[in-house]
């Protein structure tokens, strides 16, 4: 009786996590990115390109400043080498307190924060964001196709499209159909007040229309590409441990599955004894 | 202790007898340690180890992560950060500690779901129940402060919603509410004194722990037949237990292996999946989230206490005998706490005197409901305010209550208990030969 309860409750609590589905319905495409899945780790050409697309697009306007500029060159993440990562630093302005004025960045040195102060900060982006909700707040798609906060991004970035006739010409913002924080306008409701369109309007213009930078190592600098790049790179950003962790959860579970292996061998040769005295003899 | 008849700690050299006429500790972790148990427990028993090592395990990583971290409202959350991308191996001791919040709280609860199912709480075993509820509140303000301590948006709005349920109360709660945060909203001092008590209270949950374990080896544990240890003489007491040690620390410290790998595996390659991605933003008092939501570990409580809205009618009852003073925020305040205070009261509320549910058969199917309810509260929880689950949230919190203060009191007077074993030893000898024939039939069978 109470083997079931627990396994029922066992399974319940596994779908009981997660339950945090907050937000919208809008739709976020499951990328197939190479961090996905418990041996999944970073692409450095990948890294590459999206902190190229950052460099040159988004940090017009948005920030990363939990991130040191010596970490490019971090084993696991982009990988620059120390010279480029030097070269890579000195190109930016930094206030310096002591010398009060303005010296090029050096490694140890944080990224800028967001030059325009309604542009959230992205260092931490990729985990602010959950992609995958449901089904009725289980967070199952989560557990099957992990939080989703880079395939968000990438999603948001390639969402833009016209907006419904509905809306009025002069409503403020972009629509786009992965975002569903932004204003909605009155018109494009039900009579109950349930959105008729997908998403939102976002304060963001279009930020890539395809071929914005051009890869040195040949990749296609298509929308689809730039867009899943830099989604690569904010992951890395928000988790810059993300190889090491999981080769440490590699390590702690194959250890403690041999660990239990023996403990149960232990356990039964020292109650074989015991239970021997109560074996039917038959 | 315990009651049971056993062998004592002797000492033997001259060394021994020195310290044991002086202090005689090592006689004291002896017979802690040789305690004898009841053979025949099953693998709801191994959850007490499990707490003790999240206890160990949060005081351990946490101690560290309190050496890095900065409780300061413009510094909290990036002193996390730089945790998290910094300190050597800072990123697998906070998610260590993330989850083992959640690892804690996981076996806590199939800890106290063990007890209401055996009978755990009933004489002699009531202040061991008592102070496990003891227990377990201090552990619930010890998640919540910590919850608080990264200073991200779900901390910040977290904790507004909480202390704001202790405005609820009647002339004293806007005072009350402003001396808990030290101020007139959740800010800097807040975060001070969350810190300062988040260090503090593990320790005292650790003093609790060992008053909890003084308890039940002064009455000895319960077991699954909820049937007495036979005490007449050693030679019958032995016939019924076996030594702590080593029999129940091999075997729990197998189960515990086990559970450590899928809490590996969590750390490991899932670490946010219990969290709120909300709470990688820094706290923002101008923003407020679409959902504030709190840790899975709380939403069957949460979910209490959103169920009593204006438009139920106990709440207008209550509201209208006491001339208002109890409205509906008051009211939900007071079904969540009281939600945990007739869990606490349960060793008076159960009228049966069967101790184990496995001999009562009407029992065992509202305790499922029960359990059922409990998961169903909890995804209620996570649920926004409204149609259809605020009805359904009224349902379950009915049931949480009806099942300690209508059921539990009335089945010990209706239900007619199955016959239960003699003594310990029949029931052991009973599954022995249940698995071994079980394993022997299984083998005789062809292959299909």
């Amino acid at each position: 009786m109470f083997k079931k309860i627990a396994l029922g409750a066992a399974v319940a609590f596994g779908l009981a996590g997660g339950a945090y589905a907050a937000g919208g319905e809008a739709h976020v495409e499951n990328f197939d990115f190479p961090f996905d899945g418990p041996f999944g780790t970073y692409d450095t050409n990948q890294l590459q390109r999206g902190l190229k697309i950052y460099t040159e697009v988004c940090s017009a306007c948005h920030g990363l400043q939990y991130i040191a500029l010596r970490t490019l060159s971090d084993e696991g993440g982009p990988s620059l080498p120390q010279d480029q990562m030097r070269a890579y630093a000195e190109q930016f302005e930094v206030f310096d307190p002591e010398l009060d004025d303005f010296r090029p960045a050096t490694p140890v040195d944080h990224f800028a924060g967001s030059a325009l102060e309604n542009a959230p900060d992205l260092s931490l982006m990729a985990k602010a964001r959950a992609g995958f909700h449901g089904p009725y707040g289980l967070g199952i798609n989560q557990f099957l196709k992990g939080m989703g906060g880079a395939e968000y991004i990438a999603t948001l970035l390639l969402a833009y499209e016209d907006p419904p006739s509905c809306a009025p010409e002069d409503f403020e913002g972009y629509y786009n159909t992965a975002f569903t924080a932004g204003g909605y306008p009155e018109a494009c409701k039900d009579e109950e007040g349930h959105h008729m369109y997908p998403g939102s309007w976002i304060a963001m213009a279009p930020p890539l229309y395809g071929e914005d930078v051009d890869y040195a190592d040949g990749t296609s600098n298509d929308i689809r590409q730039e867009a899943q790049d830099v989604a690569a790179f904010l992951m890395w950003t928000a988790e810059p441990k993300l190889s090491q962790r999981k080769q440490a959860g590699f390590v702690g579970v194959m250890f403690l599955t041999i660990l239990s292996v023996l403990l149960y061998l232990t356990n039964k040769r020292l109650w074989a004894p015991i239970k021997k005295k109560y074996k039917r003899k038959d | 202790m315990s009651g049971i008849p056993h062998d004592h700690y002797e000492p033997k050299s001259n060394g021994e007898k020195w310290l044991h006429s002086r202090l005689p500790i090592v006689g004291l972790l002896y017979d802690t340690l040789m305690i004898p148990t009841p053979k025949n427990l099953n693998w709801m028993w191994i959850w007490g180890i499990v707490l003790v090592f999240c206890l160990v395990l949060q005081i351990v990583t946490g101690v560290v992560l309190a050496m890095h971290y900065t409780p300061q409202v413009d510094l909290a959350f990036a002193s996390v950060e730089h945790i998290m991308r910094n300190v050597n191996g800072g990123y697998m001791l906070r998610y260590m500690h993330m989850n083992g919040a959640s690892l804690f709280f996981v076996a806590v609860y199939a800890h106290i779901f063990r007890g209401l199912y055996y009978g755990s709480y009933k004489a002699p075993r009531e202040v061991t129940w008592i102070i496990g509820m003891l227990i377990y509140l201090l552990m619930m303000a010890t998640g919540f402060m910590g919850y608080v301590l990264p200073w991200g948006q779900m901390s910040f709005w977290g904790a507004t919603v909480i202390t704001g349920l202790f405005g609820a109360i009647p002339f004293i709660g806007e005072g009350l509410q402003t001396f808990l945060l030290g101020g007139p909203a959740v800010d800097n001092a807040t975060l001070n004194r969350f810190f300062s008590l988040h260090y503090l209270l593990p320790f005292l949950i650790a003093g609790l722990v060992i008053v909890h374990v003084w308890a039940f080896h002064s009455t000895g544990n319960n077991n699954p037949t909820g049937v007495d240890v036979r005490k007449g003489s050693k030679e019958e007491a032995e016939k019924d237990t076996l030594p702590f040690w080593p029999y129940f620390v091999i075997k729990d410290l197998f189960a515990l292996a086990v559970i450590l790998v899928v809490f590996f595996a969590v750390v490991g390659f899932m670490p946010n999946y219990l969290g709120h991605p909300d709470n990688y933003i820094e706290a923002n008092a101008l923003s407020t989230p679409a959902h504030i939501v709190p840790e899975w570990y709380f939403l069957p409580f949460y979910a209490i206490l959103r169920a009593f809205t204006s438009e139920v009618w106990v709440v207008q009852i209550a509201s209208f005998v006491t001339g208002g003073i109890i409205d509906a925020k008051f009211f939900g305040v007071l079904a969540m706490f009281g939600a945990i205070a007739v869990m606490a009261l349960v060793p008076w509320l159960d009228t049966s005197s069967v101790r184990s549910g496995r001999y009562r058969p009407m029992f065992k199917m509202w305790f499922a409901l029960l359990v059922i309810d409990f998961f169903a509260l909890m995804w209620l929880g996570a649920m926004p305010a409204e149609e259809p689950y605020a009805t359904f949230s009224l349902i379950a919190s009915a049931y949480w209550f009806g099942y300690f203060l209508v059921i539990l009191p009335l089945l010990g007077v209706i239900e007619k208990p199955d016959a239960q074993p003699a003594t310990i030893e029949d029931d052991f000898a009973a599954n022995v030969a249940r698995t071994g024939s079980a394993k022997s039939a299984a083998a005789s069978q062809p292959a299909e």
